[in-house]
């Protein structure tokens, strides 16, 4: 993965108008926003060019005749010319095929994050209170990536979290002699069950209210991955503390998540006059509060109930 | 605290054989989920109910035949290991 960031000079707040939900943003001075990564092909491609040529003149006259009579060839000139591309084609059929059962485009978009990002996002997860602002930017009806608006969720943080919360569980299993290989992958996959029977509930209650979200699947698991950073901070804390600072820290965790869940996904389930602050009566409105009020509850819970076996 | 993925997967099957055994004439008629009453209007809201009745209603119908394949499938691989 390369979090390749653009200069810590992009502008992510200057043009925005807080009336309006979907605006283009307009960012003047940074490259083209559809485009996720930075292109460094070119230095690549310059930095093994140097390296490649002193090692090949190691072998001049033991390469050089084989490969010119094989080359000479004009049978398997065409043969190399057929075979190059039929796998063109061949990885043209692949790519087409596996993006439609297994979206790659677009789980791109979720790990186009960068170091300033990952910063920010870190603390907003950890102290959610003072941030004013939570509507993601569009750019002509597409989302803008992660890595230029604070409150797009991405995918990078929730994966790191989750592998890191499985080997920060190990850690805290083996300073209690409790540890065996298995237990990990016992681990992993308790979570990873705990997630997937997450999202479906949530997408059942959502099928069920009929509610009408832009919230995608991936989106959905994006931001239920965010408690795994808690829970790699209380299990930390109660290594190093004892169960006194596993308590603290977890507490914290889990007010901060519980309004970083209620704040984010206010905007993208309860129907947009809502949303503004102002409370509209109506039944439907209040069942999807309350479907946002469980949602976020059940943040807290499982994190405590994925961690409190792992500290004594 | 041994809930791992293949629980889920069993106990999702499981589930999914539940729902596909309601029988339509004799059960869910009975208890007013059969899949031509309450279907409404064509307004707005179709309420928690009628969606629920036809959600069982497409997972029948959907699930019928993959479901006997994979039950077909873990039967054997029970009987085999266990």
């Amino acid at each position: 993965m390369h979090p390749t960031g653009l200069p810590a000079a992009a502008p992510t707040g200057t043009t925005r108008q807080p009336s309006k939900r979907r605006i283009p943003a307009s960012q003047p001075g940074m490259t083209d926003p559809h485009q996720l990564f930075d292109d460094t092909s070119s230095a690549q491609s310059r930095g093994y060019g140097a390296p490649r040529a002193p090692s090949g003149l190691g072998y001049p006259a033991a390469s050089a005749s084989p490969q010119a009579t094989f080359l000479a060839d004009p049978m398997s000139n065409m043969a190399m010319a057929y075979g190059s591309s039929l796998a063109a084609q061949g990885k043209e059929l692949v790519d087409k095929n596996i993006d439609r059962f297994f979206p790659v485009t677009k789980l791109k978009y979720y790990f186009a994050v960068d170091t300033v990002y990952v910063g920010k996002k870190l603390g907003l997860l950890i102290f959610p209170y003072l941030h004013q602002d939570w509507e993601v930017q569009y750019q002509q009806d597409t989302p803008v990536a992660p890595r230029f608006d604070i409150n797009a969720p991405d995918l990078y943080i929730p994966a790191m979290a989750f592998i890191t919360y499985v080997l920060v569980a190990g850690l805290a299993l083996g300073t209690q002699d409790r540890f065996s290989p298995d237990l990990l992958g016992l681990q992993a996959s308790s979570a990873l069950a705990w997630l997937t029977l997450e999202v479906l509930a949530i997408l059942l209650s959502l099928y069920l209210v009929t509610i009408n979200t832009d919230l995608t699947t991936i989106d959905l698991v994006a931001f239920l991955g965010y408690k795994y950073v808690g829970m790699i901070g209380g299990i930390l804390m109660g290594l190093l503390f004892g169960k006194i600072g596993y308590y603290l820290v977890l507490g914290w965790c889990c007010m901060s998540i519980f309004v970083f869940m209620i704040r984010t996904l206010r905007l993208k389930i309860l129907a947009e006059a809502a949303a503004e602050g102002v409370p509209v009566r109506g039944a439907r409105n209040q069942l999807r509060m309350y479907l946002t009020m469980a949602v976020a509850a059940t943040q807290p819970l499982l994190m405590y109930w994925l961690t409190f076996h792992l500290v004594q | 605290m041994a809930f791992t993925l293949y629980s889920l997967l069993q106990a999702a099957l499981l589930c999914v054989n539940a729902i596909a055994v309601l029988h339509e004439e004799r059960f869910l008629k009975n208890i007013g989920w059969g899949t031509d009453q309450g279907i409404g209007g064509f307004g707005e809201e179709p309420g928690i109910k009628s969606q629920l009745m036809n959600l069982v209603r497409s997972v029948r119908t959907v699930m019928r035949v993959p479901l006997i394949i994979v039950n077909s499938v873990v039967i054997v691989l029970l009987l085999l290991f266990g």
